[in-house]
């Protein structure tokens, strides 16, 4: 095979593993959190129906967790097989990161066995709520982990090169680098906005199937309120976001943007397609905008694609992925709004189908809106793995079977896909929680 | 005060988390392999219990062995990512898509009652391929199967596949999977207090004993005529393997006299732990003959220092832990005569 061939095959491969890991890896950053409250709640609030859901969860937790472990060290393994240049001489930067996220797994992962199989054996529930706090606290050790890494990738530091080789590395300054801050920020507090929306989609599916029970519409206005507090969070942070690109990153940004001339006060383009090359239709100018996003100023000069050259700018398709992932923020945010203030009010739109179905609706919504910012962040670091030291063509394998591989894992990710969702289904449907609160009520609980 | 460098402390913690993994993981596939074959012989009844008893809460646990094991590698020896993951990459995601269907597996089954005996089968023997096709990595340090020309890097299958050696190791990594699977839940359901299954699992320990110290020595044998110098370092270890064999006669015994199951798993942890270090010391200091020793491949010394405070840090975290993860499920008695859930 051709070199050339093999660098497409490894990108498809490491595509098509990061998008698949990334549905169950938000997930097990975000529900933890939420069992965690819920818990908390049922016992501060003596409310059984707070318990039980906070089980309920688990029970379907532990069955993306197992498929989050699996994919997570495919992607692990897979990073090696697949872009060994790149691995070697990252490695010598930005491996620490990387080996302190294993044992946020192992914290993680012991405390998820012993909370799974300890839901009866405290008398004091209080302790059995403490054994969640290490998991949670695991699973946004890991992801904070994981992104310090990525975000060594935009903008890497901490060493000098010479003659291709790292001299003077400083592990502590590679970790701290300056796509940190809002990167980690970002990716937690969109983990926990997602997850907060797929469960609410769940509550919301329950009662549009003719459940009409109180339980579900408490585990409603909870998972919406933490939605939209944390949809509220991300968006700030995602504004910061911005500001970090115009500065570190100016190349993405103007791609995302369609920013080709460089120039002061700098107009937004929102939405629009792209014909020609560089004519831009069917858009939304908002003036000044583009200039407080990036420099919070509407004066401030935003620099344009002709400032770099034809083959370091990243593909231009990204500005479609940031609007689908800004859009969607925006409509999580209002739906989560309106039920809240609509609830206080006490106004019945909220239990009308319709909106139920927008409930919904956000679950998977809020999980394509991170498959889009994951691949406007990494699309737009191209042609770069590292950013201005290692382009992706010099860094991926030369092996000759990476299509087979690839048509492997197409394969395997089918099936994981397949099974949870089955296995989901059913534990769900095969005992209702109405079911198990009549069980609860008998056995006299 | 003597000195020690980095990359030695880097190889032996590493060293110490692929015996911790290959402890665990030998437990965890070869009691899916006899709960598998007791679904064909239909006496699943006497030991599927003990089985799920003890692999429902440590399950995840040992597959973070695994990774960390890789990941650290990499971190300590980043010139590891390039050799090994060139030439592994068919070997290494054939063993990941096993592993994935396991792991999926078990999970879907236990938590999400999805049961059928077909996929009960693909479980336990998936559980002996894993292995299999873990150890080609062993087989592959030990060179002589990769090629470089034109600055590419690329491993011969051929060589590979033909080669005595290879078939040794895979038939070690089976007959010892079996044999310290066998070993440990027999203590597990002796404590259990459960008769059949103890009976049952004594004799399959008793079976596997044999196979695995012969494919033992006959590595040592094979090594001879492929890697004369590791084979001489061996020999100069003498001692060591001499050691471990004393532990596999006194673990046998107490297993055939039915005495201290607890002590006989210590012992036989033991033995492995000697010939496992036996092993990694007559293979320094290459960690690919011949290209690559400990001393090149590894990174640099602001990385080393950090690896290992992060190592010591991490370890005052997890060692707690995992003492409750134990004291909980391992050694509460109520637990694992199953009077509790
Ligand atoms: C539910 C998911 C979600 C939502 C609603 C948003 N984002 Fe986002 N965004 C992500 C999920 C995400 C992400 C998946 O977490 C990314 C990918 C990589 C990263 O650092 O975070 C991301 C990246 C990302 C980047 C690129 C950062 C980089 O490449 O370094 C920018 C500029 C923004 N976001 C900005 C925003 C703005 C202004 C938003 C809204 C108002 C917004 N995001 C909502
Ligand atoms: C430690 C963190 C990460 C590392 C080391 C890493 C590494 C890489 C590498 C080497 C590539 C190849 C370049 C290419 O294919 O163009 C890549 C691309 C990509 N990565 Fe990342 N990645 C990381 C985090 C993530 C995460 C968390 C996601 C989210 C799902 C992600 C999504 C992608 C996508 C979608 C591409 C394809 C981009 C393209 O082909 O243009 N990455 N990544
Ligand atoms: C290149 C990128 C990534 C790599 C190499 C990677 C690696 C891994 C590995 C090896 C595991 C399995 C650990 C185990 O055995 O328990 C895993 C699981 C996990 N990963 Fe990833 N990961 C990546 C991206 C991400 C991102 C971006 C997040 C968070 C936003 C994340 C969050 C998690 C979580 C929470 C788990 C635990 C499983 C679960 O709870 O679902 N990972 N990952």
């Amino acid at each position: 095979m051709e070199s050339e061939q093999a660098v497409f095959y490894s990108r498809l491969l490491t595509e098509l593993t990061l998008s698949f890991h990334i549905i169950y890896a938000t997930i097990g950053v975000g529900v933890p959190f939420l069992i965690f409250l819920t818990q908390w709640l049922g016992i501060k609030k003596q409310d059984d129906h707070y318990i039980l859901l906070a089980r309920r969860w688990t029970r379907g937790f532990i069955i993306t967790v197992a498929v989050g472990v699996v994919t997570g060290t495919a992607i692990g393994l897979q990073l090696n097989l697949l872009w060994p240049t790149f691995m070697e001489l990252a490695g010598n930067v930005i491996a620490l990161p990387l080996f302190m996220e294993t044992f946020a797994f192992f914290f993680e992962a012991i405390f998820l066995g012993i909370y799974l199989y300890t839901w009866d054996r405290f008398r004091d529930q209080r302790k059995h709520m403490l054994l969640l706090l290490p998991v949670a606290i695991g699973a946004s050790f890991s992801a904070i982990f994981i992104t310090m890494v990525n975000a060594f990738m935009n903008a890497p530091q901490g060493f000098e090169l010479m003659n291709g080789e790292f001299i003077n590395v400083e592990p502590i300054v590679a970790m701290f680098n300056p796509a940190m801050p809002t990167k980690v920020a970002h990716v937690v507090s969109t983990a926990y906005m997602t997850s907060a929306f797929v469960l609410a989609a769940i509550g919301a599916f329950r009662l549009l199937k003719g459940s009409n029970h109180i339980y579900h519409k408490k585990a409603l206005l909870l998972t919406l309120k933490v939605g939209l507090v944390f949809s509220i969070a991300s968006a700030i942070i995602g504004d910061f976001s911005g500001k970090y690109l115009a500065e570190y990153q100016p190349e993405k940004l103007a791609a995302m943007e369609w920013h080709f001339e460089t120039e002061e006060q700098a107009s937004l383009t929102l939405f629009g397609f792209l014909t020609n090359g560089d004519e831009i239709t069917f858009s939304l100018e908002v003036p000044y905008a583009l200039s407080i996003l990036a420099h919070g100023n509407p004066n401030a000069e935003v620099i344009g694609l002709d400032q770099f050259a034809e083959d370091e700018t990243p593909p231009l398709y990204i500005h479609y992925l940031f609007n689908i992932m800004v859009i969607i923020g925006m409509i999580a945010m209002i739906i989560a709004l309106f039920y809240i203030v609509g609830n206080a009010l006490n106004r019945s739109f909220i239990m009308n189908r319709v909106f139920l179905w927008l409930i919904v609706s956000t679950g998977p919504l809020t999980i394509l809106a991170i498959e889009a910012g994951w691949w406007l962040a990494e699309v737009g670091r191209q042609p770069w793995v590292l950013r201005g030291i290692l382009r992706t063509e010099n860094a991926a394998t030369t092996s000759n079977h990476v299509d087979l591989m690839l048509l492997l894992f197409i394969g395997l990710y089918t099936v994981l896909g397949l099974a949870s969702v089955i296995v989901l289904t059913r534990m769900f449907k095969n005992n209702p929680v109405e079911q198990e609160i009549l069980d609860q009520q008998r056995n006299g609980r | 005060m003597s000195y020690v460098s980095y990359e030695i402390i880097g190889i032996v913690v590493l060293w110490l988390f692929l015996f911790g993994y290959i402890i665990v993981a030998s437990i965890d596939f070869g009691a899916g392999f006899f709960h598998s074959y007791s679904v064909l012989t239909n006496k699943h009844h006497i030991i599927s219990n003990i089985v799920q008893r003890y692999l429902s809460p440590v399950w995840e646990v040992t597959n973070v062995f695994l990774v960390f094991f890789f990941v650290g590698i990499v971190g300590f020896f980043p010139s590891t990512a390039y050799y090994y993951g060139t030439v592994l990459l068919v070997p290494a995601s054939l063993s990941l898509i096993l592993l994935a269907i396991r792991g999926a597996y078990y999970a879907f089954t236990t938590y999400g009652k999805l049961r059928s005996n077909w996929w009960t089968y693909l479980y336990g023997f998936s559980g002996l391929l894993i292995p299999a096709s873990l150890s080609i990595v062993l087989t592959i340090s030990e060179g002589g199967f990769i090629e470089e020309s034109n600055n590419q890097l690329s491993l011969q299958y051929k060589t590979l596949f033909s080669s005595p050696l290879t078939w040794s190791i895979v038939i070690l990594s089976l007959t010892s999977v079996l044999y310290i699977s066998a070993v440990f839940l027999t203590w597990y359901a002796n404590k259990a207090k459960d008769r059949a299954a103890t009976a049952l699992l004594r004799k399959y320990a008793l079976i596997w004993a044999c196979p695995a110290i012969i494919t033992a020595t006959g590595i040592i044998v094979e090594l001879r005529t492929h890697n004369p110098v590791h084979f001489q370092r061996m020999l100069d270890l003498w001692w060591m393997f001499a050691l471990s064999g004393i532990l596999f006669i006194t673990t046998v015994y107490l297993v055939w006299r039915k005495k201290s199951y607890g002590l006989a798993f210590s012992l036989l942890t033991g033995q492995f732990f000697v010939a496992f270090y036996a092993y990694g010391l007559s293979h320094y200091p290459y960690l690919l003959y011949p290209y690559l020793t400990i001393e090149e491949g590894f990174t640099n010394e602001g990385m080393a220092l950090a690896l290992i405070i992060a190592f010591i840090a991490g370890l005052c975290l997890l060692l707690p832990s995992l003492w409750l993860l134990l004291r909980l499920f391992l050694f509460n008695k109520d637990y694992v005569e199953g009077k509790i859930k």
